[in-house]
């Protein structure tokens, strides 16, 4: 008997169990859909951790104070980060691989207008801050050197701060607004860069550096202390070397002994790799989780088999006396599982597309952009490893049916 | 097909079944031989050894010793997938239930045998079966649209459509009321002797056995003559 015969007489008794080949499938289905949708999402998260952590700039080394770095517990009183700090790790000397150096003030505020307020994050910073974290301006101007030096009352709003409190991010340069209640002129409003997870880059404003230490922290007039310093690497592959630089430079500086540094510093690289081993697993965990269900999914059709070897014993008797070797039957008893399980297959991706595509949009509804990406090696594994449960579990079974003996079988009732 | 006047030789067959324990002697050394052409009936009660010698005959089933000759080819030493060829090809089943897939037409029911062989014309072959048992308006009816006396003839036309050097029939007319067996009894005879195809015919059925050319009985295993 030809291929396509056996594929034919298979096909005509699945279709003769329309409901019981259904629910069959409906097994390999849920199985295939729920690996391929997982790891889309899995995949989409991945790549939407990346992006925000890449959105926060490039090649960036975050120093900020305290001792609880390496082995750091010999730091009693950890001298504070300063502005002269941030100053000196820009040297084309000692520091070849440093390209820019800004220090950050982090605070909360209350930013209003005529009644109308809103909390956001201040950031009191530097020039080069626009350069070192990709801020790019909707209109006006960032900071500038003079706001820094002059403590200038003025302020550039971030996209989401301005749309809360005008409605609009355009037309707004030159108005006041209030931060803790000191007037602010607004000199440029920020390009909205989205975000998610790690803090909006939307909901904060920029003042200079020296107006957020001593107009909005009332820290003094005489203090330099500041949070953070945010250090971008000329390139990177120079961000080790970098690190190594702004390390020794700090050490001089701040007089520590080796192992006893009062200062941390935090390599976007590492922040890349620890997220995207986590989301890694995470993916991998939500894939094993699918390929359960697929297992089971498999286990269904070894059963419906063997129920189906059993009701057709007498058929299967009979096609044996009529001249079928063992082979016809085992091939025509495998083809039914392995259509079973390739027809779930399909059917399961175009059931992953939808689901990802609901996944997609509840993401961006509860504003975590989550693009899942359906890729076409899950969708080759997915197919892959469902045709392959098909035959493991329809092997047994076929073996079953074809090792019937004719007499037996057609005595069979 | 072979030029011996013999279809059947049978030589001291025997069959030893293992129930658990148990060896239950099923055939205890049968001999006979069976003419090409000839009408031959089988009797005997239940528990004779009837059914058991009736499969070997129909190769369904191996002896345990002795020597079986159909049509020229000895059955021994053959494997599982030889003795299917051999029954492709030499031997047609009538059962008692019919035994008709019930999914597909009378057309493919009778094509079926055809698919295990090699050759072609399927279609055209299963229809002219289909016409010298008089179903020719009834090719494309499912089973259960059938009466019993037209399944059983759906089973005679898909026995006979390969032109097997012999026919089995195991109780053909025992499932059928007595009109209706009277016909399948006459179709069968007809065939017979329109091609002269061998025709064994197991029965219970005196008035069957009376109709042919010659009655094997079987009792314990053993034959008693005729």
């Amino acid at each position: 008997m030809s291929l396509l015969q056996h594929f034919l007489e298979s096909l005509e008794s699945l279709t003769a169990n329309k409901l019981r080949s259904a629910l069959t499938i409906l097994g390999i289905v849920i199985g295939v859909a729920s690996v391929i949708s997982m790891l889309a999402i899995g995949q989409g998260a991945t790549a939407a951790v990346n992006q925000q952590i890449q959105s926060i700039g490039s090649n960036l080394l975050f120093v900020s104070s305290g001792g609880f770095g390496q082995g750091g517990g010999g730091a009693v009183a950890p001298k504070p980060l300063t502005l002269q700090d941030a100053q000196a790790l820009v040297d084309p000397a000692n520091a070849p691989d440093v390209s820019a150096a800004v220090g950050v003030v982090n605070s909360r505020g209350t930013i209003s207008i005529n009644g109308t307020s809103t909390s956001a994050s201040v950031v009191g910073t530097t020039a080069d801050y626009a350069t070192v974290r990709n801020l790019n301006l909707q209109e006006g101007q960032f900071i500038t050197t003079s706001d820094v030096s002059g403590n200038s009352a003025v302020v550039v709003l971030g996209s989401g701060v301005a749309t809360t409190l005008f409605g609009e991010t355009t037309g707004l340069v030159g108005q006041e607004v209030k931060i803790n209640n000191q007037p602010f002129r607004i000199e440029g409003v920020l390009q909205s860069v989205g975000g998610g997870s790690l803090g909006s880059q939307d909901n904060q404003v920029i003042v200079p550096l020296t107006t957020a230490q001593q107009r909005l922290e009332n820290r003094g007039s005489s203090s330099t202390r500041i949070d953070q310093i945010i250090v971008q690497a000329s390139s990177a592959d120079g961000v080790t070397a970098a690190q190594e630089e702004v390390t020794n430079i700090l050490r001089t500086r701040h007089n520590t002994r080796i192992g006893t540094d009062d200062f941390n510093i935090l390599n976007q690289q590492q922040i890349l790799s620890t997220a995207t081993s986590v989301t890694g697993t995470l993916t991998l965990l939500l894939g094993g989780i699918g390929a359960i269900s697929l297992v089971v999914g498999g286990i269904g059709i070894m059963n419906i088999m063997l129920v189906s070897v059993t009701e057709r014993t007498r058929e299967i008797g009979l096609r044996k006396a009529l001249g079928a070797h063992k082979s016809d039957i085992w091939l025509q008893f495998l083809l039914e599982s392995s259509i079973l399980s390739l027809v779930g297959g399909l059917i399961g991706v175009a059931v992953a597309a939808g689901v990802s595509k609901v996944i997609a949009n509840i993401a961006a509804a509860s504003s975590t952009a989550i693009n899942p990406v359906i890729g076409l090696n899950s969708v080759l594994l997915a197919c892959l490893f469902s045709a392959a449960v098909g035959v493991f579990f329809g092997i047994y079974p076929a073996n079953q049916a074809s090792s019937l003996e004719p007499v037996e079988a057609l005595r069979y009732e | 097909m072979s030029d011996s006047e013999y279809v059947i030789e049978a030589e001291n067959l025997t069959k030893v079944y293992q129930m658990g324990e148990m060896e239950v002697q099923a055939l205890r050394g049968v001999s006979f031989k069976i003419k090409r052409g000839e009408i031959v009936s089988i009797m005997g009660p239940s528990g004779s050894g009837k059914s058991t010698l009736m499969n070997i005959l129909g190769c369904l089933d191996v002896p345990t010793s002795g020597n079986y000759t159909l049509d020229g080819e000895s059955v021994e030493n053959l494997s599982d997938d030889e003795l299917s060829d051999i029954r492709n090809q030499k031997v047609g089943f009538v059962f008692q239930s019919f035994q008709l897939l019930p999914r597909t037409t009378a057309l493919n029911n009778v094509i079926l045998p055809l698919r295990y062989a090699s050759g072609d014309h399927y279609r055209q072959k299963a229809l002219a079966a289909l016409e010298a048992v008089g179903l020719q308006d009834r090719v494309d009816h499912r089973p259960n649209e059938l009466s019993g006396g037209q399944q059983q003839r759906v089973a005679i036309a898909r026995a006979m459509v390969t032109q097997p050097a012999i026919i089995m029939a195991d109780e053909p007319t025992g499932n059928l009321d007595s009109k209706s067996g009277a016909e399948i009894m006459n179709l069968l005879l007809e065939l017979n002797k329109k091609s002269g195809t061998t025709l064994i015919i197991v029965t219970h059925s005196p008035e069957v056995a009376a109709q042919t050319q010659r009655v094997i009985h079987v009792r314990d295993g053993l034959l008693v003559e005729e």
